[in-house]
């Protein structure tokens, strides 16, 4: 959001040194981020609309620590013994899966909410470690298809710029239901960014605000879209890997139907995961944490006996190598990251620090993607913002941090005795609060207990 | 963690001492195990016979007199079984002339709280709590004669130190299971397991390595498929020293920590988890003696 | 495999294919149709409600199915001219591209959703949905549609030669429908506009492509009234 001032008859605004000295106490439900919220509704009487994910505290990957290997286990030496990082993602029904170097891959980002600079950005930096990127709700740039050894291109309710040319070019299709930033709702692009560019490949009058449809027009539930991913198979020639992506609220019940429904890998996406544009009351207010969404996905394939038979990818709040390990310890065949892609590339780089406070906002704070006024280039159809980022070194960069995202995880497998990060299993972990155990249903540390399990 | 010391003997001349070099080469590997151990033989006189199942049950005391478990199994199986029970040590052995199934179902019946740990025409399997020697001498492993046996000392690692958690593990007719080293993707391959209607015993990592060859051996593979297939699922270090039957075979992984050492003369063949343990076999001097390449599975038959 | 039968007719050309989905499957079906080349005419017999037929074409030829077909039929066309003797599904012609898609029976609902280009021609009735989310594509159909047809429509026409359903042209974009009947009810930001001399020009072309001798001077138009392009306060009850 931006924080604009509406009391300008108040004083300049205190340090945080002077609101100690004067004992000053901040409310724990009227917040100065609610405060300020309450305040912009009043003055505007539109909901705010931003980017990135959930920015409340949520039980996450932080909680959960392994147990590495010592006496009852045995650790793997770095270097000569391996530990492989590869993943087959699906070969399930699809007679071309995708066979990717990591399990780190790039999720959908549209062209429209992301520059094209910024899509060529990650199609280079995800090819250069052999992994894959995915479109969004905007259809396949040449740019991004050019620079993208693997691109799963994304089928939405929207449908913008879906043609069977494209379709035949993807290494895989993602049939979209949702996003763990607010799964239930349809995408949004304001004015500012529907260029004519985008326009054109949305089929849409320059300048408006946009909004997408929440539901698929031509299918609705698991008995149709049985028969849709038929479609797509028979146009595709059974080729091609066909996933589908649902937002973590029931995740048990969506995964089970989603692979009933013929789907070679299931998607799923927490609350933590990123938007381009969404009201705040849905990003904060709707979907559960992907810690706890997991093994509720994990569950139903194992209870179809078909865990690891059909992938499983997560997303939503993936930072660190250490994150990528308890995803898959947990189940997961892969991870997907966005957040963390945009900053690999330059999102809130303190280096803007004075462009980001001429918006009211601040590195490290900057959401407001919907604007189309992002100084680091990314979240923009400006011409002249866009072209700040140099989509190879940009590549580079984000390249250089899937390595590293891959290289953390190994370190942590092979302390655990694992030969290849799939062999990580729940029972390397242990979780830190009663909450993140009860969530990712691993024991307290220390204990053999698991809230509502033992 | 563990020792472990199998022989086969190709020669059927060696079969009377088969107990007695067993037993020295198990005397080698103790300190490697000293919480439990566990016997396989095969074909040993008094304790097998031809043509006649054998259940190996954990325990000498089973709650109930001899006598009665048999009269209550011979109203289960046919007057012509010659239905057998005895107690060797702290194993107690019952028998039949009926199909191996026929008895594990007879025996439940009568004895529900009874461990079956070992099953077969061939194999006798023997376990308890303490320390080896005193075991093997409780037992009797010294006077037994065989085609072939198999001893593990035991230090358990993350499952309970109990006799059932001892090894071998013998889940399918004849078929023994040793491991030294510790498996670390079991609980994975459990759950999959499970799914597919196996029944585990105890929480055991090498159950699951048990429960897996004898998996695949049902759909139809021999033990050296089998083994490759292990391989192929189970992370972690393992050496393992399998029997059936008729055969003998020997796997490590790849990255090949744990101890593992063969001799083989054209009168035996003999794995020991140190060549201590081998080195007061008759003509070791002319063995060929080596150890197993990393992730190559080994096998001999009888 | 593809069951082809030898022509019988001495006038058609080797170039005529009939396909019997009465023990052929539909995924044969549609790679013979993946494979086949411009100019070649095909005939799907026994469809059997059956679903995902000849979807996927992307060439010059033509198909006639005799029968009823299921879900998604002619889903993704792309160049050719698909015929259906009966009633089709679901989504009919989804998602098309260009050519020309004619259904002589009734289609179900989400008849030409999402389509880019081309024509479908619904002799029928056509259900709830038709033309939702369309961006170019022209639909003519001869009968009634049902409710939130052309929902967020973004572009192309949609000509109705009998009634609308309910909430028609919901949050349509700047696509175009003409109706001869009566509307149940108009979709939010959906409004009556005056048919000018272009429109009746146009109305005609599509009438007439669609081999049907109604009056464009007998329809009303309808369009977006641009009232929801920007998010504004006081639009705050159409959210």
């Amino acid at each position: 959001m931006t924080i604009t001032s509406l009391t300008p008859g108040a004083p300049a605004a205190s340090t945080a040194r002077q609101v100690e000295e004067l004992g000053l106490r901040e409310s724990a439900t009227f917040d100065r981020a609610t405060i300020a919220d309450i305040q912009r509704a009043a003055a505007t009487g539109v909901y705010d609309i931003r980017g990135w994910g959930a920015k409340r505290k949520v039980p996450h990957f932080d909680d959960l620590l392994f147990l590495g290997a010592s006496m009852s286990r045995y650790p793997l030496e770095g270097y000569r013994e391996k530990c492989d990082t590869d993943v087959v993602l699906g070969d399930r029904y699809a007679s071309k899966p995708l066979h990717l170097q990591t399990p780190v891959t790039i999720a959908g980002m549209s062209f429209g909410a992301l520059s094209a600079n910024a899509k060529e950005a990650l199609g280079r930096g995800a090819s250069e470690v052999g992994t894959s990127t995915t479109t969004g709700d905007g259809g396949m740039t040449p740019e991004e298809r050019g620079q993208s050894k693997h691109l799963v291109y994304q089928y939405l309710p929207s449908r913008y710029g879906m043609n069977p040319d494209d379709l035949r070019k993807a290494d895989a299709i993602e049939i979209v239901l949702g996003q763990g930033a607010k799964p239930g709702g349809g995408g949004m692009l304001l004015g500012q960014k529907i260029t004519e560019r985008v326009a054109g490949m949305r089929t849409l009058p320059v300048g408006i605000d946009q909004r997408s449809a929440s539901r698929h027009p031509d299918w609705t539930g698991p008995d149709d879209l049985e028969i849709k991913i038929g479609e797509l198979r028979e146009i595709t020639d059974w080729k091609t890997p066909i996933y589908v992506k649902i937002g973590a609220s029931r995740p048990y019940y969506d995964t089970a139907l989603a692979v009933k429904a013929g789907a070679d890998v299931v998607v799923v996406d927490g609350m933590q995961g990123g938007t381009a544009a969404t009201q705040q009351v849905f990003i904060e207010n709707v979907g559960i944490p992907t810690l706890a969404a997991i093994p509720q996905a994990v569950q139903a394939l194992q209870e179809l006996g078909l865990h690891r038979k059909v992938q499983l990818i997560v997303s939503g709040g993936i930072r660190t190598g250490a994150d990528v390990a308890k995803a898959m310890a947990l189940g997961a065949d892969a991870v997907a990251i966005g957040t963390a892609a945009l900053i690999a590339l330059g999102d809130n780089d303190p280096r803007y620090a004075a462009e980001y406070a001429a918006l009211g906002s601040a590195a490290g704070y900057y959401d407001d993607f919907q604007d189309g006024r992002d100084p680091a280039g990314i979240t923009t159809q400006d011409p002249e913002l866009s072209s700040r980022l140099d989509p190879v070194a940009g590549g580079r960069r984000l390249a250089n941090y899937l390595r590293v995202l891959t290289m953390e995880a190994q370190t942590i497998a092979r302390a655990c005795g694992k030969s290849h990060l799939h062999n990580l299993e729940p029972e390397d972990l242990v979780a830190l609060t009663i909450e993140a155990s009860a969530m990712a249903r691993v024991p307290l540390a220390g204990t053999s207990w698991i809230p509502g399990a033992t | 963690m563990c020792g472990i010391a199998a022989l086969q003997l190709r020669n059927p001349r060696l079969h009377p001492q088969m107990g007695s070099l067993l037993s020295s080469m198990m005397c080698q590997i103790v300190d490697r195990g000293p919480d439990s151990a566990g016997l396989a033989v095969y074909d040993t006189p008094g304790l097998v016979s031809k043509g006649t199942a054998t259940l190996s049950l954990l325990g000498k005391d089973q709650g109930m007199p001899v006598g009665d478990i048999i009269a209550a199994l011979e109203t289960l199986l046919p007057l012509s079984a010659a239905t057998a029970v005895r107690v060797v040590g702290d194993t107690t052995l019952v028998s039949a002339a009926v199909d191996t199934g026929l008895l594990v179902k007879a025996v439940s019946e009568t004895l529900p709280g009874s461990t079956i740990i070992g099953r077969g025409e061939h194999v006798a399997v023997m376990k308890s709590v303490g320390h080896p020697m005193d075991i093997a001498a409780e037992h009797g492993l010294e006077a037994m004669a065989g085609s072939q046996g198999l001893s593990h000392t035991r230090m358990a690692t993350e499952s309970a130190v109990t006799a059932g958690g001892s090894h071998p593990f013998s889940v399918a007719d004849d078929l023994c299971l040793v491991h030294n080293g510790s498996f670390s993707n079991h609980a994975t391959i459990r759950r999959g397991l499970l799914r597919d209607g196996v029944v585990f015993d105890s929480d055991n990592d090498t159950e699951v390595g048990a429960r897996y060859i004898a998996s695949r051996l049902q759909q139809g593979d021999d033990l050296e498929t089998a083994l490759t297939n292990l391989g192929k699922v189970f992370d972690g270090f393992y050496t393992l020293v399998v029997t059936t039957a008729d055969s003998m075979a020997v796997v490590r992984d790849p990255i090949a920590c744990k101890p593992a050492i063969i001799a083989e003369t054209a009168d035996y063949v003999a794995m020991a988890s140190e060549y201590r343990a081998l080195a007061s076999l008759p003509g070791i001097e002319s063995a060929r003696i080596f150890e197993p390449e990393p992730g190559k599975v080994y096998t001999w038959s009888l | 495999m593809v069951t082809l039968t030898a022509p019988e007719n001495l006038e058609t050309t080797l170039d005529s294919f009939t396909v019997d989905l009465d023990g052929s499957p539909v995924r044969d079906l549609n790679q013979a149709l993946h494979n086949a080349v411009d100019g070649q005419s095909w005939t799907v017999e026994s469809p059997g409600g059956k679903h995902s037929l000849a979807v996927g074409i992307n060439t010059d030829i033509g198909v006639t199915i005799n029968g009823h077909a299921g879900y998604y039929a002619a889903g993704m066309h792309q160049k050719g001219d698909v015929t259906i003797t009966g009633n089709a599904g679901v989504g009919l012609a989804e998602n098309i591209m260009s050519g020309r898609v004619h259904v002589k029976g009734d289609a179900s609902q989400s008849a030409a959703a999402t389509g880019h280009g081309g024509l479908v021609v619904i002799d029928g009735n056509a259900g709830a949905r038709c033309g939702i989310s369309m961006k170019g594509v022209d639909v003519v159909v001869g009968g009634n549609i049902g409710h939130m047809s052309a929902f967020m429509a973004q572009a192309g026409r949609l000509v109705v030669c009998g009634d609308a359903g309910d909430a028609l042209g919901d949050s349509i974009y700047e696509a175009r429908i003409y109706v001869k009947g009566t509307v149940a009810s108009l979709g939010a930001d959906c409004v009556e506009k005056p048919m000018e001399a272009e429109h009746l020009e146009e109305l005609g072309g599509l009438l007439t492509a669609a081999g049907r001798t109604d009056k464009p001077a007998d329809f009303k138009r309808y369009g977006s009234a641009r009232n929801l392009y920007h998010f504004s306060v006081h639009n705050s009850t159409s959210y």
